[in-house]
């Protein structure tokens, strides 16, 4: 006698099963919220009221014309490059530290952990005191050792503020870009490292000629994580600077709710919102196909 | 000069003596196999030539000067082939060419000219603009060999460069490589474990096993005269057949060593040749066109079942019936003798 098919030896119907949850996740939670978010930029919806108009063009033709947006919006792709600058440096350099074997390995790896798995606000807080106009640890120690003068006013300065939060957006992301740097380098060829020794490179050379080039593809996964991370956070800068001084500061995402939300003006939240979105298209487009030139060899063929 | 001297080099690993008290002096100009089964410390000594791993204990002298210690691969003037070839995946065969160059800081025209000569002599001109996973394995190896040759090193270190070919590549990359050495006269050290590459290469092969060298000589002096029966049985296809025959004649404890070719039917021998004759109980005849191996073992001595191998040339057309009595012979200066207790050979 055949055994009977079961429920698991029938493939189409266990891969939709299994599916399903994902897919519903997806729709419900992200694809609902972000049609919802485009119409929404077309119209003049208000919180607090069912009213639903048309607005056709009109939310996005007042952003543009307004300087704060311009400002958040020229804010949001300096940090976010800013940050990604940072980021490459630090988990470069940290993963070469990493990589030597040490006392304390573990636990020093567990602390650079850390930043990473604390909630953005309790370290927003945090931040916001090393930052502080008066107990400013950076400024105790710079003057301590001779390297101020005067006194920042770390939060109050549009420059530095914005500095400041460049600073906290990448120690953020930058233990997770380390740990992926790491896999990278554990997945270079040992003896390519080794050929490149006895052919004569030093450690700058070996770095920049030889580890980093092979890292590109994994750095720029890192690099488009980062990206989507720092681009679309809102918590850092809502606590830092909460936009200010003077709108001077804001970000996409902040604007959007300070607008959207704390000013009820659901349609231009909305647009302003939107405007994140081809800013993001583009850079994970440019990213996946710098990470797939770097793995066919270097060159477009 | 640009020899290798090594002497009294160990390298443990934990427990492991991977390379235990090696003494070897490599000549300028020499073309020196390191040939041993695998694990036996064959890579682990060329790393430390290299500089890419630290002694135990031990001297290593490359041209006179001692390097072991902190000098650097560079400052070594050694140039290096891995057995995976370790091109650089992101370079071009120009650039992987032009890497040791860069690194030395020579001028720009000057590295396209000496790639150029280097690639030439290769025979890889074609592919300069390639990148080496649009390469074949034959012409990834050719890379790998100009990329090292590329900046005249005082020795060249090759860690089994033909492993990744197949055989018929690898008859022809032998012959090349052994062209291009006798035209350069660069101080070679190569490893395998692959006796027929070894015997066909080198000048001189050192026969390692277990972290020590057993034997350096000439292909023909471990072939003739190895020093253990390890030499005798590594080297040569099929091994020196051993047999403790108990043999009242020779002292007590001796084995009996000859190369199968060398054992073969009474007749094929002058009457009055000088030969040792056996009665050969054949088990098997396995024919393999240019040679017939006979298996079998000898009847008239203590050492009925220990199998003996024959390996007669297809010259030889005599009819060896399978599970009949043959009387066989070896000529006597084929003859070896080792101690069966220590296994090295023994002059009687
Ligand atoms: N980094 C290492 N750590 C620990 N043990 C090692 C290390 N490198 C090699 N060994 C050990 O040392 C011994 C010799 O290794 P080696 O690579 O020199 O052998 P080999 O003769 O080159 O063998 P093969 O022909 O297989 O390449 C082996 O038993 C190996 O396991
Ligand atoms: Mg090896």
């Amino acid at each position: 006698m055949m055994e009977r098919r079961t429920f698991a030896d029938r493939e189409d119907v266990l891969g939709a099963v299994m599916l399903a949850p994902a897919l519903a996740y997806v729709i419900v939670l992200v694809g609902v919220p972000f049609v919802l978010a485009i119409v929404l930029s077309f119209s003049n919806a208000t919180a607090g009221s069912l009213s639903f108009g048309w607005a056709g063009l009109g939310n996005y033709a007042a952003i543009l014309g307004d300087p704060i947006f311009l400002r958040a919006l020229r804010n949001s792709a300096v940090v976010t490059v800013g940050t990604q600058l940072l980021v490459v440096i630090l988990a470069t350099a940290a993963a070469q530290v990493f990589r030597a074997t040490f006392r304390g390995k573990r636990f020093a790896r567990f602390v650079l952990l850390l930043p990473w798995a604390v909630p953005v606000s309790l370290a927003a807080i945090a931040w916001t005191w090393i930052f502080d106009s008066t107990f400013s640890v950076i400024n105790w120690t710079l003057k301590a050792s001779g390297l101020l003068h005067g006194w920042l006013y770390w939060l109050g300065d549009p420059g530095l503020a914005l500095t400041a939060i460049i600073i906290v957006q990448a120690w953020r992301i930058f233990p997770f870009a380390t740990v992926i740097v790491l896999a990278g380098l554990a997945s270079i060829p040992q003896e390519i490292v080794e050929a490149a020794v006895v052919d004569g490179a030093g450690f700058w050379r070996r770095l920049f000629q030889v580890e980093l080039p092979l890292l590109l593809p994994v750095v720029a996964v890192a690099v488009l994580f980062g990206v989507v991370y720092t681009a679309t956070d809102l918590g850092v800068v809502y606590i830092l600077t909460g936009g200010g001084p003077a709108n001077t500061t804001h970000v996409l995402p902040t604007l959007a709710f300070q607008r959207g939300i704390l000013g009820a003006d659901l349609g231009q939240g909305a647009a302003i919102a939107v405007f994140l979105l081809p800013f993001l298209i583009v850079v994970a487009v440019a990213m996946l196909r710098l990470a797939r030139r770097a793995e066919v060899g270097g060159a477009a063929r | 000069m640009a020899g290798v001297d090594i002497r009294n080099l160990r390298k443990q690993f934990g427990d492991l003596c991977a390379v235990d008290g090696v003494n070897l002096s490599i000549r300028e100009g020499e073309f020196l196999v390191l040939l041993g089964p695998s694990g036996c410390g064959k890579t682990t000594l060329l790393r430390m030539i290299a500089g890419l791993e630290r002694p135990t204990g031990g001297e290593i002298h490359i041209a006179g000067e001692r390097v072991d210690g902190d000098v650097p691969p560079r400052a070594r003037g050694i140039a290096m082939v891995f057995q995976s070839y370790a091109l650089y995946p992101h370079r071009t065969v120009f650039q992987n060419i032009a890497f040791p160059l860069e690194a030395s800081r020579l001028p720009r025209t000057q590295i396209a000219e000496k790639v150029q000569r280097a690639a030439d002599m290769f025979g890889i001109s074609r592919y300069l603009d390639r990148y080496p996973r649009q390469l074949s394995g034959g012409e990834r190896q050719r890379v790998a060999l100009c990329r090292a040759l590329v900046r005249d090193p005082k020795v060249f270190l090759l860690d089994e460069p033909l492993a990744n070919l197949d055989a018929k590549l690898r008859n022809t990359a032998r012959d090349e490589l052994k062209r291009f050495q006798r035209q350069i006269r660069t101080t070679t050290v190569l490893v395998t474990h692959d006796q027929v590459e070894a015997m066909g290469l080198g000048d001189r092969i050192a026969i390692m096993d277990r972290g020590k060298v057993r034997q350096v000589g000439t292909p023909e002096e471990v072939y003739e005269d190895p020093v253990d029966t390890f030499v005798a049985t590594f080297v040569g296809q099929p091994p020196m057949n051993l047999l403790d025959l108990g043999d009242p004649a020779l002292p007590p404890r001796t084995l009996l060593g000859f190369r199968p070719e060398h054992f073969l039917p009474r007749s094929v021998f002058q009457p009055d040749e000088d030969v040792r004759a056996f009665r050969f109980s054949v088990r098997r005849v396995e024919y393999l066109g240019s040679d017939r191996y006979v298996y079998g073992s000898i009847s008239d001595g203590a050492a009925t079942d220990t199998t003996v191998i024959a390996k007669l040339p297809a010259t030889i057309a005599l009819a060896i019936p399978e599970g009949e009595q043959q009387e066989f012979a070896v000529p006597r200066r084929a003859l070896r003798y080792f101690d069966a207790a220590t296994g090295s050979s023994r002059k009687i």
